[in-house]
């Protein structure tokens, strides 16, 4: 959703003698964009910063030539995007782009969606008058997934860019490409711009910026998404397919609660067998960013399924002396509101621990605040400016969240603040005015009293709360939670210089937190005095649907039935359990993003067999189709009445997403809560584990996918991994796992991480609600 | 040929010989007479020499006329368009195709397919192809899109087949490596024009 335009701010610029409205502040070439006028442009990617590579952006302003990415709008200003000039420069610098691009357009992975190709064209460049001596260059394999063609890299650099600007693991840069100097008597005789340009280009090449031949990175693949050319392309995909045979189909993505808007792309998959397959997935790149799971977890589907007509009256007879139905976070709303309706009917327990604190802690939160949900959502979290991320481990959990922290830094100028208890190597390196906390686990309210003595408009505070902070001494909270409070102090007015928007993203680890009813509370507090928006990361995939839709109970007994879940039947998507269920991108349905959106997803692989609105047909009463349940999603919760047909699926050239629709959310005038008081010494001592996932792993579907390969196991630091050896066992209190020691270079500290993605381990029993625990580690 | 002789416009100009033709018979005596005339005429037996000396030449002496389909068969246009001819590069012997797909893009009867993988040369390879022929209509547009002169129409006109998947894969169409010096360069549509030198503007190059 858009901010909402007032007239304060709200330009007029006229373009070509066209008068259109344009915020202030905003580069000249998207609000051209934003008025759906044409302005040439390869280097720039919307949300990232110019980069001023490729220069075709080159227009008139108010007669003076500027590059339309990086000259702000004025008011009255008056903007040519021809001049004979400037069609002359950027026919040049298309012959520049030309010169030694190899003719291999036919077996190129672009194949068509080419925008050297396309601009080519555009400036009917149909000869050549430029020639230089080719430099040598190498294709290689960056990673698991990306492949680069040196030889067709047109150096936009916009790879290098997505990596900085948005993803944050600034992976790629440019590095010296060894070609000739460019002819001195060019210099007067071309363009001078198309010149420039070319000089630059003679000079670089992209490269892994660690050095290396390959990427440390999380394998996210954006950079192969942004590219314009056919440089970058996935190791899976590259030669197998020609893009225009591929059919897309909008869908969301199954695997993190960020809902990223994406395309499934599938074609048959062989000449003998025409089942459909889904080639690769394509995004947006330039309103959203993909993480690893979203690009490559795709193919998780369940093949081959018929109608077994025996295992699913095994089915209705299991749901009909099932006790509880155990499921977790990767079901859509409308599978959310059938369960909902089940135990509405036949009163049946609902089990969901990947969920059930989080809804518990949402409820603290509106009981504490007056608002239905948290009022800020990862598109406006992109819009502030200083940002503080507690309880949860950005890199892993929340992508969405990641880029959204990244991106603060390296376009708002912002600073960010990270609390938490596992060390993370990357965070620090996203800008320079972020402060990371490494806290011992437990004193999560310590961090929001801290944030509330930096922040807080002190004359708001309650007295009680007021004088309590004050009672810390200078600096003692920050020493307390592993910061140095001096050099801490001396460079925290510099990162709150010029801040006006604050941003506060809460993790999962608050949610199943002993203390999770203070920890909403001062969430609520900071929000009230502090000015700080709330966003809060879902567990996982649809976790705030099943959070607002079900009624979920504490515990499961007796007979079970689980749905992609362990139980004494099971119903499941994975192709292992006792009846066959479509997988995600087998269903139609919506989905309830991290940002309070209610999304539409669209079948991309056909399914042969049951789906959960047959057993609901045969045990209450269903209507025809899952999606004729969308309109009845709970309107007391936010979600309106809306068919799933009149539900929108699309960005428009603002970057506004019009994907479904916002949920209401509701406010109520309440007083602020009053705190407890934290105790210092609930830390928890020892060995510590945490239930946490590898980057691009959520469950089981996305381990099912053949690209996602990061294993099941213990992830320790470098070091810490080096103490435990190869194979451990880890003794919980009410049970103990055999796994593997997994080294994740970029953790830091001696708490080791423990993953939770496959539901047949049964992670979630071993920890209870809390996201970390004291446990015995023995080498195997 | 000269299209000289359609653009002369100015009729009765032109060189017309008039036949010595007799007159149109009036009277029905005249017919009578014309009927006896021609009937009477040794004509007769020149036509019937010619028979008989054309049958002695096809039967004794071999310079038989007719062509003894499906036996013989008469060369075609190099432009007729029958099943496809999958060709190799007459240096390497290898197959021109290059797997871009466009022939598979452009078939309007859809009934190209093909699969592609990369192979151990880090190069595009197609590792399936194959023409649905109950379905292609000749039409000619693979052979005509087809950036390497790879996929041409052939010259195997009978298109009956007990099985239609006789003729619709790859190596049923490609040039046997044994028959490589026959094969014969496309002249229909797509190929080469005989002055392309001209109408191409060279790149320079700076070594």
């Amino acid at each position: 959703m858009s901010e909402v335009q007032t007239v304060d701010n709200m330009v007029t610029i006229s373009i070509d003698g066209v008068e259109y409205k344009a915020k202030e502040g905003e580069y000249i070439l998207n609000a051209a964009r934003a008025n759906d006028v044409f302005i040439p442009a390869i280097c720039y990617l919307t949300r990232c910063s110019p980069t001023l590579a490729c220069r075709l952006c080159l227009v008139e302003a108010d007669g003076k030539q500027v590059y339309a990415c990086n000259t702000k709008v004025k008011d009255g200003m008056s903007v040519t995007v021809d001049t004979p000039n400037i069609l002359e420069e950027r026919r040049a610098m298309m012959e520049v782009y030309d010169v030694n691009h190899p003719l291999q357009c036919g077996v190129c992975d672009q194949s068509g969606e080419c925008e050297l190709q396309n601009y080519t064209l555009e400036m009917q460049v149909d000869s050549q008058t430029y020639a230089i001596k080719d430099t040598e260059r190498h294709t290689a394999n960056w990673s698991s997934v990306l492949h680069y063609d040196a030889g067709l890299c047109i150096v936009c650099e916009r790879c290098t860019t997505v990596c900085k600007d948005m993803i944050g693991d600034s992976a790629l840069k440019t590095t010296k490409r060894g070609g000739d100097k460019l002819d001195k008597s060019l210099k007067d005789s071309m363009p001078k711009d198309a010149y420039a340009m070319w000089n630059k280009l003679q000079k670089s090449i992209i490269a892994p910026s660690n050095g290396t031949g390959s990427t440390d990175c999380s394998d996210c693949g954006e950079c192969i998404a942004v590219c314009p050319v056919g440089a970058l392309v996935s190791r899976d995909f590259q030669y197998t397919t020609n893009a225009w045979d591929l059919k897309r189909i909008p869908a969301v993505s199954a695997h993190s609660s960020d809902g990223f808007a994406i395309y499934y792309e599938t074609k048959p998959r062989s000449i003998s067998d025409r089942r459909e397959k889904i080639f690769r997935v394509t995004n947006e790149w330039n309103f959203v960013s993909l993480d690893g799971s979203a690009r490559f977890g795709y193919d998780f589907e369940n093949e081959d399924v018929t109608k077994d007509e025996k295992a699913f009256a095994n089915a209705v007879e299991a749901l009909k002396k099932a006790e509880t139905i155990r499921f977790n976070s990767v079901i859509s709303n409308e599978e959310a509101l059938m369960l909902q309706t089940l135990k509405e009917k036949l009163g049946v327990k609902l089990y969901n621990p990947e969920v059930r604190p989080f809804q518990k802690f949402l409820k603290l939160y509106s009981e504490a605040s007056g608002k239905s949900l948290y009022n800020s959502d990862s598109t406006k979290a992109m819009k502030c400016d200083f940002v503080v991320s507690v309880g949860g481990a950005l890199r892993n959990d929340s992508p969405g969240l990641k880029y959204a922290f990244n991106n603060i830094q390296k376009m708002n100028k912002g600073a960010g603040l990270y609390f938490h208890p596992v060390g993370d190597k990357l965070i620090p390196t996203f800008g320079k005015n972020v402060e990371m906390f490494i806290h011992k686990a437990g004193l999560e309210e310590a961090s929001l009293y801290l944030l509330l003595d930096l922040f807080a408009d002190k004359s708001k505070l309650p007295a009680d709360v007021k004088d309590y902070i004050e009672s810390f001494e200078n600096g003692k909270l920050i020493d307390m939670l592993g910061g140095d409070s001096e050099k801490f102090m001396a460079g925290f007015d510099k990162m709150m210089k010029k801040k006006e928007k604050f941003v506060l993203m809460v993790g999962e680890d608050y949610y199943g937190h002993p203390k999770a009813e203070n920890l909403a509370k001062l969430i609520v507090l900071l929000e009230e005095t502090a000015g700080f928006e709330v966003v809060m990361n879902p567990p996982k995939s649809n976790a705030l649907g099943v959070a607002l839709i079900c009624d979920l109970d504490d515990e499961a007994t007796g007979y079970t039935v689980g749905y992609n879940e362990n139980g004494d039947f099971r119903l499941s998507a994975l192709g292992d359990g006792d009846l066959d269920l479509p997988a995600f991108n087998q269903q139609e349905g919506t989905v309830t993003t991290l940002s309070k959106r209610v999304v539409p997803t669209n079948v991309a692989i056909d399914y042969g067999g049951y789906v959960l609105n047959d057993l609901m047909a045969e045990l209450v009463d269903a209507p025809r189709l899952t999606i004729d349940w969308t309109p009845y999603l709970p309107t007391d919760k936010g979600y309106k009445s809306v068919a799933f047909d009149d539900l929108a699926n699309s960005f428009d050239n603002a970057g506004n997403d019009n994907r479904g629709y916002l949920l209401d959310v509701t406010t109520k005038e309440v007083e602020l809560p009053s705190v407890e008081k934290f105790d210092e010494n609930a830390t928890l001592e020892g060995d510590i584990v945490y239930r946490c996932n590898p980057p691009r792993q959520f469950s089981d579907f996305s381990d099912k996918a053949h690209q996602i390969f990061e294993a099941f196991g213990l992830y320790a630091s470098e070091e810490r991994a080096k103490e435990l050896g190869s194979k451990v066992e880890v003794v919980f209190e009410n049970g103990s796992i055999e796994v593997d020691v997994v080294v994740d270079k970029k953790m830091e500290g001696n708490i080791v991480a423990l993953s939770d993605f496959k539901s047949a381990q049964n992670v979630y029993e071993l920890f209870g609600e809390s996201r970390y625990a004291t446990v015995t580690i023995r080498e195997v | 040929m000269s299209l000289e002789q359609f653009k002369n416009r100015n009729v009765g100009t032109q060189n017309y010989v008039k036949l010595d033709l007799d007159h149109t018979p009036t009277s029905g005596w005249c017919q009578f007479k014309q009927v006896v005339k021609r009937t009477f005429k040794p004509e007769l037996f020149v036509g019937l020499w010619v028979t008989l000396r054309e049958m002695i030449n096809a039967l004794f002496r071999g310079k038989m006329h007719t062509t003894q389909y499906p036996f013989e068969k008469l060369p075609i246009s190099p432009r007729y368009r029958a099943i496809h001819d999958m060709l190799r590069l007459l240096e390497s012997g290898h197959y021109r195709c290059i797997g871009c797909g466009l022939c598979e893009k452009i078939c309007i009867a859809n009934c190209i397919t093909m699969e592609t993988r990369y192979d151990e040369n880090q190069r595009k390879e197609v590792s399936e192809y194959t023409i649905n022929f109950g379905r292609c209509i000749f039409c000619g547009y693979c052979a005509e899109v087809c950036p390497e002169l790879a996929i041409v129409h052939g010259q195997r006109y009978e298109t009956a087949s007990e099985q239609r998947a006789s003729f619709s894969l790859f190596e049923d169409m490609l040039t046997p490596i044994d028959q490589l010096n026959l094969q014969q360069e496309y002249q229909g549509f797509g190929a080469v024009s005989p002055n392309a030198d001209e109408n191409i503007k060279k790149t320079p190059l700076a070594y």
